[in-house]
């Protein structure tokens, strides 16, 4: 099958690759790009285990064709640390017991980093809707919200020099 | 400089031991992306694999034509039944002693059996060869009722066992009949019955549902032709079990067969089996000389791997009028679809179904199971629980519920009434359980106080008064005993081989330790607890304790983590190296201070000489000491194995409330309060056993109001995708309350019993219980789950209660 370059920004650094036209995004951070991170646990955009951040945007990578990536900025849960130090989701679902086998946590972590950005200063009621599209099977959801409340307290709180 | 003398209540605070909430050790992985499960894992040279799947439950298969998929660019292989009849692989044998078809060998049982495999370069050059694979089938009649699958002219399913008539576990009267199997004394159950003042019986189905843990299963499998070694990476709950199974099957030495269970996302039972794919991914790699990956859909994982329950249960209380139980009777019919692969211990086809006689003294009591082969998938695993214990409680509580309504007692009352009392234990149910320790009374009275049980009552009753209350209101209640730890070798084996497991400790020169373990976390944080437990026996900082398992080479043997046995099982193994290691580390303390042994006292983290705090030495030093100059004849270095085999089985138990507010137009129901008491014995974590409970009650809320797998006439499973088949979002779950009481386990070295299980197997019946209890005062009894809003719309309309 013949393959088309495509120019695309993963965790800031700029990646220049010949993909198949089919090749879904899940497939080319995970196979090509090494980034194992994001899971694949439906293929149908149900469970959100793929959730990677586009310009702006979550999306499930297991629908989305590398292809439409080409110009964009792709973030995945690798790139949310900043030189050692997690982000504050990372440390809210640690702090808060957010995860058990930790099949779900990269997406509900890139969701949760969108999220956060998208409502601030959520409910728990925002932070549940918000959140819908990610499945875990393990936590029941409790923690992961307070994991969510941790984020949001500790983003507003002013930065330190 | 001194370091500033530390209390020891501060050092204790500073092992983070047992009692303590620590963090999770293993959480740094998974946070940043650097988890490793099976698909994670990339070998040179790596083939893929996939399969080609029956699209029609039963038939016989006419022709394959695999030359349009090996003519695709990238294709290494086709292989089919025929193409392992010569390695003798084309059926293994199951964990219940029945056998199954890796590559269906003539003819498919089950839509979505496998039929054949291709091997390629990567994954989708293989979903396109398994596109061009031709299978040409001839449709048999289909059977899916298991007791039409009895009717004497049904259709003989199992072709391959014609003319058997002694299966695994005893006579088989039908050539659809798996085993019958009983348990208790019937004469006793039948002479209570006989005598008894009231009888009720019903009719429950517990419904086919589906562990779907978010990982679905997959290997790695890589055969080295030139040093004859297998290693395969695999997503398996047991892995020293496969090891074995492997080496019987391919008769590779078991030495050079390596399994390594890496990071695995959830088990619930869906990975204790071992899978076709699995087999056809190893003998794909060593036909080929290459690494083969093999990874299953969604799709695959539902339709194919292990399901759970699919029980049609009879029940019967026998009592006197005043509502003391005398008797339980019990008849079952169990689907097993195609073949028998339930994963149980060998003794009991139909697992530890016989602890159904539940937290009562009931005198006598008996239960009849029958197992039957249908044109489904084959399964039957323990979903969250210890072996059929999920579908004993639900019968139990099911029908003590139904027994108080008759005599128009209250739930809570008629449960107090019959519990085993404290001063009974150790108790000897009428199966012949003997229950380690238990005080139901008192956390029943903590659960009704705590929840306000009158003031809900007077709630109900006000709303059941009022036509036009826009709800009706249910309030359930669960008072459930389990049996967990599988468990003592004399009763418990898999294939042979004894449920111990096990512990190998070493502390290092400088203060530091690794543990190595039989068990594989799936997510119950192994990690964590268990170093906790070591950090509290041997006084080292469980952050410097690493916990390693699941690789066959490093661990010692152990019979994996499932049934909630890794606390009681290999926790108790734990502690029992631990112990060893204490005891050498005692005379090296002893040589060390000059003293007799005798004229030590342990404190946290150090020993002390008796009447002088000012002499000790700390297990670090002694630690240095063991590796520096051991004390003349002893041995150095500071190690220890322990191999533990439980003399009983452990019995957690709960008090569960919930209330229920069903909607009068549209049948949904919102879970208004859930109230979970667990009582596992010795906490060890406290925030990791409450993010079990959580955990355990979502997926029992899924199972409970909305999980089921319908088949429609022809076998097609209607609902094998995450569009279809109910995994609970965190909109519809409930807010959950936890609480405790603590009872250790009197057999257990640690007195810890076991608790991931636990909020699975008592959810389920106390939706169930609060669904009913809505509707009991218009005369229901009982409902069958799921309790979706369609199906709880239509027993509104039915009682023109809805709006």
């Amino acid at each position: 099958m013949a393959k088309k370059l495509i120019n695309v920004s993963v965790n800031g650094k700029a990646e220049e690759k010949a993909v198949e036209p089919r090749t879904l995004l899940i497939h080319f951070l995970r196979e090509e790009l090494n980034l194992t991170g994001a899971h694949i646990g439906c293929e149908t955009s149900h469970c959100g285990a793929c959730t990677v951040d586009i310009d702006g945007q979550s999306v499930k990578s297991c629908t989305h064709l590398a292809v439409q990536c080409d110009g964009s900025e792709v973030l995945t849960v690798e790139g949310l640390a900043n030189k050692g130090v997690l982000h504050a989701v990372q440390e809210g679902f640690y702090k808060e017991h957010g995860l058990q086998c930790g099949f779900c946590t990269p997406g509900m972590l890139m969701r949760a980093y969108r999220f956060l950005q998208e409502n601030p200063n959520p409910s728990e009621e925002e932070i549940r809707h918000g959140m819908a599209g990610n499945l875990c099977r393990c936590t029941g959801y409790m923690n992961i919200v307070k994991a969510v409340q941790y984020a949001a307290k500790k983003l507003q709180e002013p930065v330190t020099a | 400089m001194n370091a500033p003398v530390q209390t020891a209540e501060a050092r204790e605070i500073a092992l983070a031991g047992m009692g303590a909430s620590r963090l999770r050790k293993e959480d740094a992985r998974f946070i940043q992306g650097k988890g490793n499960y099976v698909d994670d894992i990339k070998m040179a040279g790596m083939l893929h694999m996939d399969i080609v799947r029956s699209p029609i439950a039963h038939g016989r298969i006419v022709r394959i034509n695999k030359e349009a998929a090996l003519a695709i660019p990238g294709v290494h292989a086709v292989l089919t039944a025929d193409d392992l009849k010569p390695l003798k692989l084309h059926w293994m044998p199951t964990l219940a002693g029945d056998v199954a078809a890796v590559l269906a060998d003539e003819k498919v049982h089950f839509q979505m059996q496998e039929v054949a495999i291709v091997i390629a370069d990567d994954r989708y050059i293989a979903a396109d060869a398994v596109e061009a694979v031709e299978v040409e089938y001839e449709e048999l009649p289909v059977v899916l009722d298991p007791y039409a699958a009895l009717l004497p002219d049904a259709p003989v399913l199992r072709e391959d066992l014609a003319g058997k008539t002694e299966g695994a576990h005893g006579k088989r009267e039908h050539h659809n009949h798996i085993f019958t199997w009983d348990a208790g004394d019937k004469v006793a159950a039948d002479a209570a019955f006989d005598n008894a003042e009231v009888k009720v019986s019903q009719h429950l189905y517990y419904p086919r549902v589906h562990p779907c843990p978010l990982e679905t299963c997959g290997c790695v499998a890589s055969f080295d032709p030139v040093q004859g070694e297998l290693t395969t990476y695999i997503t398996s709950q047991a892995p020293h079990v496969v090891r074995t199974v492997v080496s019987m099957l391919s008769g590779i030495p078991e030495s050079k067969v390596r399994i390594v269970s890496p990071d695995i996302g959830g088990g619930f039972g869906n990975k204790v089996g071992i899978y076709p794919g699995y087999v056809c991914a190893i003998v794909s790699s060593i036909v080929l000389g290459r690494p083969v990956k093999w990874v299953e859909d969604r799709i695959e994982n539902i339709s194919s791997t292990a399901f759970a329950r699919d029980y049609h249960m009879d029940g019967e209380i026998a009592a006197t009028a005043d509502g003391k139980i005398t008797g339980l009777r019990v008849n079952v019919v169990a689907d097993h679809g195609a073949f028998d692969a339930c994963a149980d211990p060998t003794k009991f086809p139909a697992g530890l179904f016989h602890i159904c006689s539940g937290s009562y003294d009931i005198p006598a009591a008996y239960a009849s199971v029958k197992g039957v082969y249908t044109n489904k998938a084959p399964g039957g695993v323990a979903y969250r629980c210890s072996f059929r214990v999920t579908e004993a409680v639900y019968l139990v509580e099911r029908m003590v519920d139904i027994l108080a309504q008759k005599l128009g007692m209250d739930k809570a009352e008629i449960r107090e009434k019959n519990f085993i009392k404290k001063e009974q234990f150790p108790y000897t149910s009428a199966f012949g359980f003997e229950y380690d320790s238990g005080d139901y009374h008192t956390a029943l009275k903590k659960v009704l106080d705590a929840v306000d049980y009158p003031a809900l009552r007077a709630e109900q009753a006000t709303k059941r008064a009022d036509p036009n209350s826009p709800t009706l209101m249910g309030i359930g209640l669960v008072t459930f005993t389990e049996v967990v730890g599988a468990g003592p070798s004399k009763m418990c084996d898999i294939l042979g081989v004894g449920m111990f497991d096990s512990c190998e400790i070493r502390i290092h020169p400088t203060g530091s330790a690794i543990a190595r373990m039989g068990t594989i976390s799936t997510g119950q944080a192994h990690e964590t607890t268990y170093a906790q437990i070591i950090a509290t026996e041997l006084g080292i900082p469980s952050e410097v304790i690493q916990v390693e398992e699941g690789d066959t080479s490093t661990a010692p043997y152990g019979l994996g983590t499932y049934g909630s046995r890794s606390t009681p099982v290999a926790g108790a193994a734990i502690a029992m190296a631990s112990r060893k290691i204490h005891a050498k580390a005692k005379k090296i303390a002893a040589f060390m201070l000059e003293v007799n042994e005798n004229d030590l006292d342990w404190e946290v983290d150090r020993f002390k000489v008796k009447g002088d705090d000012s002499k000790f030495k700390t297990m670090t030093e002694v630690a240095w000491q063991a590796y520096h100059q051991a004390p003349p004849g002893m041995e150095p270095g500071l190690e220890a194995v322990h191999y533990y085999d439980p003399p009983n089985f452990t019995f957690p138990f709960g008090i569960y409330l919930c209330v229920v507010d069903i909607d009068r137009a549209t049948g949904e129901t919102k879970i208004r309060r859930f109230y979970a008491l667990d009582d596992c014995g010795t906490r060890i974590n406290p925030m990791i056993i409450e993010g079990q409970i959580h955990g355990g009650l979502t997926e029992g809320f899924a199972v409970a109001m909305g999980q089921q797998m319908p088949f429609d006439a022809q076998g097609n499973l209607l609902g094998n995708t995450l569009m279809d088949y109910f995994l609970p979002t965190f909109v519809e779950t409930p807010h959950w309350e936890t609480d405790h009481t603590v009872t250790p386990s009197p057999h257990h070295p640690i007195g810890a019993k076991g608790v991931a299980e636990s909020p699975h197997v008592g959810s389920i019946p106390t939706f169930t219980s609060a669904m009913v209890d809505a509707f009991a005062h218009l005369g229901m009894t009982h409902m069958d789950m799921p309790h979706n809003a369609f199906r709880v719309w239509k027993e509104l309309k039915a009682r023109g209660m809805n709006l």
